[in-house]
């Protein structure tokens, strides 16, 4: 029972947390705080097993999955805290807090009596007891259900699939559309400079120079810069300068932003 | 008025109708019938291939008809009283229940009767369109309707239950909407018709509920069942009944206050005047009353509406003949007064049926006459109506004149031509019932002398008044001949009241006609006729025979010329009274229709989509607000549920 | 141990689930709020499990579970796709379904 007051606030703080945080990421990762309280309080129940699923599958690949596919569609959009939808939040708020009110009243109203225990269910262990019942009572469910995996597995990826819509460039197409570009736009043709041509230094947070002193922008994580954490020119181009005979400090800024690589 | 009506108490209840199945020569009755309905459908449905010889099968059938008639009256004549009903049962029409209508013919005294007048006048007027209706086009069609509307006439009167004088009497009054309507281009001519048929609907409402009346009542429709068993009903039904059939002879006889057609219905051709709004057609109301003697009898204030209803219209037809310039529509005032005259007498119970009937034939011959007359001087005139345009024909068309003369003498009431032996009896009885209804026949009689007079000195006697292409002649032998015949039969037709051949011919069907005594006696009675008919022509002689008559009718002249002329306001009352409130009505509904139950549909179905467009805005695409109903409801059902269980 | 505050606990998470599915606009936000609900109910019927007795609450829990990796496969799947399409992993963005 301590256990459980103990985690009940920091699962409900970090619920909360969910809901207001801004990026999704910290979203993302109060949720694991919540899943792996709730394993805990599983493990207190007398239900091992869950208490082992929760933390594999539930934290482990499930959450998981949620991050990569944050990765993939773009960790660094946040949502804006304006409200588009006239009195949504108003009435979400009004309405949630009723229901809860509704649902903790109900609850309250009813004596659930003394827990009778699971001390007799595990008996012979808590997994040999849930195998019983799985494999018994509960077999055309659990049949159900692996074909219901398969299929979502089929289906991912169905959807994640894509088809290829134009032929695959050749290198002669590649080498045509280079020597195009450079034509038309003065983009450099040939490929880019291995790791360390240009750079000062190995942090990646310090972009590589190029000859003129500007930093190249292609040196740099697009998310570094988005998040502004990238170390400005001047300050490493102390050498260049001894080179050059250059005091000027008006080099291209601080790289802001990513462009398309 | 109904306090001082007397009249004799029956010993025993009215005649039952009934009577010893057709054979010998009566088997041949549904042939008088088949003969001008065939002649109908021929003459119909054949179309133009019969046009050449049509008009002869016309004449032909109804001819036939007439000589089948004759034969069976003879026949009738020589069987004894007791057994002169004669019944055919052709076929049953249709049974409801209880309820059977057969097509079962009754040939009696009353039906001989009618037989021959039907098919021997018409006969005649075949014969003498088939001249008059010479240049027409369309005369084979003409005979056709004729022939149709023998046929019902035929039907009407032969009929022996009520459903069936329905049938005939809605198929003459078919026959009078075509025939007035004959010369259907005129647009006149169109809105009489109609307007005939829509006033005779007025009055077959009287006939349908009479007999719904005394269905519910007797449980049957026919003479046979009624006339067993009308001592049995209430004397409130049976006045009911009779104010009901007496709706419908007014609207078929042109009685008021259903008259305003008769006048217009001169607008078809003048034979159509002098068969059908002459002497058959316009008579089926008496008729219905006299046949339905079994009702009539037994209660006396149908009587007396009856009688009322006479009166008013003998001298409503006498003051609107006197003002009027159109020739056929004088004759047609005096065919409303003389029925009116009969109406009068069948409204005196048991006293008075045999003397409408005998008026009735009387009229049949000396009206038809005159009709006819009164073609023969248009065909003579290029087809003028307007007296004005006339005068001295005597000498133009004698032939005309003379026969014309012979009707003339017989409606005014002259010794001894027909006239004055059927009118005059009426009178006599009339006086001895009520002194005021007397008084009005007796009035009546005057009236008819003047404006009669004043038409056969406009017509024959004063100055020539000729419009200027007119050639006055003689019409044709075909046309002439009817009238010789016709006016033979004006002067002699009295001989059927000699030593009260009709009234004890009748009685079995009507009753026995209770001795009568009057004060003055009889004679003394007939010389104050004479008197007052006297009175009535020499007023005509003096104001219309001295003075010379104006060719274009005179506007300056007093209200009691106007309102005569204006047919007594018979029109302008139904108009302001009936159609005027009508139209508004009318236009009332379809506003409340337009308006309310248009509104109210549409109205719903716009609020509908008002509503529904409002609604349609929650639809706003956002799944976070469907979330959020979606919440909200489980919340609902949450609550429903702890209400549930916890109250 | 009562059972009544693991059952409260388990209403109160659910309600800040259902709250942000209303509020959140980041798809994967979204999804992670259903999530929460998910595991709510699944504390609950574990609690039940052990109040009565017997194991049937945790095997209802484990398919929950089993059930919800599914779901949440394909799930991001789908949020992918229209990612890969329009650009937006926003919930809002989706609403061609209006009146």
């Amino acid at each position: 029972m301590v256990a459980f007051w103990i985690l009940a606030p920091i699962m409900v703080v970090a619920a909360l947390g969910l809901l207001f945080s801004r990026k999704a990421v910290h979203a993302a990762l109060l949720l694991a705080v919540v899943m792996i309280s709730l394993a805990i309080l599983y493990a207190v129940q007398d239900a091992p097993f869950l208490f082992a699923v929760q933390i594999i599958v539930y934290t482990g690949a499930i959450l998981m999955l949620f991050l990569f596919v944050l990765m993939l569609v773009g960790v660094d959009a946040s949502d804006s805290i304006i409200e588009t939808i006239r009195g949504q939040r108003i009435a979400s708020i009004l309405v949630g807090l009723g229901f809860g009110a509704l649902l903790v009243l109900g609850v309250a109203q009813v004596s659930f009596g003394s827990a009778v225990g699971l001390d007799a269910a595990n008996d012979g262990g808590n997994v040999p007891a849930l195998a019983q019942l799985l494999f018994t009572r509960y077999v055309f469910a659990f049949e159900v259900t692996s074909a219901l995996l398969i299929t979502a597995a089929l289906g991912a990826m169905v959807l994640a699939h894509r088809e290829r819509l134009s032929p695959k460039p050749t290198q002669a197409s590649l080498a045509a559309q280079r020597m195009r570009d450079f034509a038309e736009s003065g983009k450099h043709p040939g490929p880019l400079p291995p790791p360390g041509v240009f750079a000062r230094h190995n942090a990646v947070d310090t972009p590589a120079l190029l000859p003129d002193g500007t930093a190249a922008p292609g040196s740099i994580s697009r998310v570094l810069a988005a998040r502004g954490t990238v170390k400005s020119v001047p300050d490493i181009a102390d050498d260049v300068r001894s080179f050059t005979g250059d005091d000027s400090t008006t080099s291209s800024a601080a790289i802001t932003d990513g462009s398309d690589q | 008025m109904s306090t001082a009506m007397s009249y004799l108490p029956l010993h025993a209840g009215p005649p039952v109708v009934s009577g010893t199945s057709a054979d010998g020569v009566f088997s041949l009755l549904w042939l008088v019938i088949a003969l001008p309905a065939l002649g109908a459908v021929v003459l119909l449905l054949g179309g133009r291939r019969t046009d050449r010889w049509g008009h002869w099968l016309g004449v032909a059938t109804v001819s036939l008809s007439f000589v089948l008639s004759l034969v069976m009256f003879f026949a009738l004549v020589g069987r004894d009283s007791a057994g002169r009903q004669v019944h055919q049962h052709l076929w049953t029409w249709f049974t409801a229940g209880r309820y059977t209508v057969d097509f079962t013919l009754l040939y009696d005294q009353l039906s001989a009767l009618f037989l021959l007048l039907i098919t021997g006048v018409g006969a005649l007027i075949h014969l003498y369109s088939v001249g008059y209706m010479e240049h027409d086009l369309r005369r084979r069609r003409f005979f056709g309707y004729l022939n149709l509307f023998v046929a019902s006439m035929l039907g009407l009167v032969l009929a022996s239950d009520y459903v069936g004088v329905f049938l005939g009497w809605e198929g003459v009054g078919l026959a009078s909407y075509l025939l007035i309507g004959f010369w259907q281009y005129k647009p006149t001519a169109a809105a009489a018709a109609k307007k005939a048929f829509v006033i005779n609907r007025v009055g077959d409402i009287g006939l349908s509920l009479g007999s719904a009346l005394m269905f519910v009542t007797f449980g049957s429709t026919s003479f046979a069942v009624i006339s067993a068993n009308s001592g049995k009903a209430s004397s409130g039904v049976l006045t009911a009944i009779g104010l009901l059939l007496l709706l419908a002879a007014c609207g078929k006889s042109a009685q008021f206050p259903l008259q305003t057609w008769l006048l217009d219905a001169m607008e078809g051709p003048t034979p159509v005047s002098a068969l059908i709004h002459a002497a058959t057609m316009v008579t089926a109301g008496v008729y219905l009353i006299v046949r339905s003697n079994f009702i009539f009898s037994l209660t006396e204030n149908a009587r007396t509406a009856v009688v009322v209803i006479g009166c008013i219209t003998l001298l409503l037809g006498a003051i609107i003949g006197c003002a009027k310039d159109d020739i056929k529509k004088v004759l047609a005032g005096s065919t409303m007064s003389q029925i009116g005259y009969m109406v009068l007498a069948a409204g005196l119970g048991p006293a008075g049926y045999a003397l409408a009937i005998f008026h009735l034939l009387t009229h049949g011959f000396f009206k038809a006459n005159m009709f006819l007359g009164a073609g023969s001087v248009m065909h003579g005139t290029n087809d003028d109506v307007n007296m004005r345009h006339y005068g001295a024909l005597r000498k133009a068309m004698p032939i005309t004149f003379v026969t014309f003369a012979l009707g003339y003498l017989a409606i005014i009431g002259v010794p001894p031509f027909a006239g004055f032996w059927s009118k005059d009896p009426i009178i006599e009885t009339a006086f001895a019932q009520n002194f005021v209804v007397g008084l009005c026949a007796l009035v009546g009689a005057g009236v008819t002398a003047f404006y009669m007079t004043r038409l056969m000195l406009l017509t024959f006697i004063t100055d020539e008044r000729w419009e200027p292409d007119v050639h006055p002649h003689e019409s044709p032998r075909v046309m002439t001949v009817p009238l010789m015949v016709l006016g033979a039969l004006s002067a002699l037709g009295g001989l059927l009241i000699l030593n009260g051949w009709i009234t004890d011919w009748l009685a079995p069907v009507v009753g026995a006609r209770p001795e009568e005594s009057l004060a003055i006696g009889a004679l003394g009675m007939s010389l104050v006729t004479l008197v007052v008919v006297a009175i009535g022509v020499a007023i005509a002689w003096v104001f219309v025979g001295r003075r010379p008559v104006p060719r274009v009718a005179p506007t300056e002249v007093s209200v009691f010329t106007r309102a005569a002329r204006a047919e007594l306001y018979g029109d302008a009352f139904n108009e302001e009274v009936i159609v005027k409130p009508g139209y508004q009505g009318i236009r009332g509904l379809a506003v409340f229709d337009r308006s309310t139950i248009d509104g109210t549909v549409m109205g719903t179905a716009s609020a509908l989509s008002g509503i529904s467009s409002r609604f349609r805005l929650a639809q706003n695409g956002f799944v976070r607000s469907y979330a959020l109903a979606v919440l909200a409801g489980a919340a609902l059902v949450l609550l429903a549920l702890l209400a549930v269980n916890f109250s | 141990m009562s059972v009544t505050p693991f059952i409260v606990l388990s209403a109160i998470l659910f309600t800040i689930g259902c709250v942000g599915v209303l509020t959140r606009r980041n798809a994967i936000v979204v999804f992670m709020c259903v999530e929460l609900m998910l595991n709510a109910s699944n504390l609950a019927l574990v609690t039940f499990s052990r109040a009565n007795g017997n194991l049937d609450g945790q095997v209802a829990a484990f398919f929950v579970m089993v059930v919800a990796a599914a779901e949440v496969v394909v799930g991001l799947a789908i949020i992918m796709t229209i990612f890969r399409t329009r650009r937006s992993a926003s919930v809002d963005d989706a609403s061609l379904l209006k009146y």
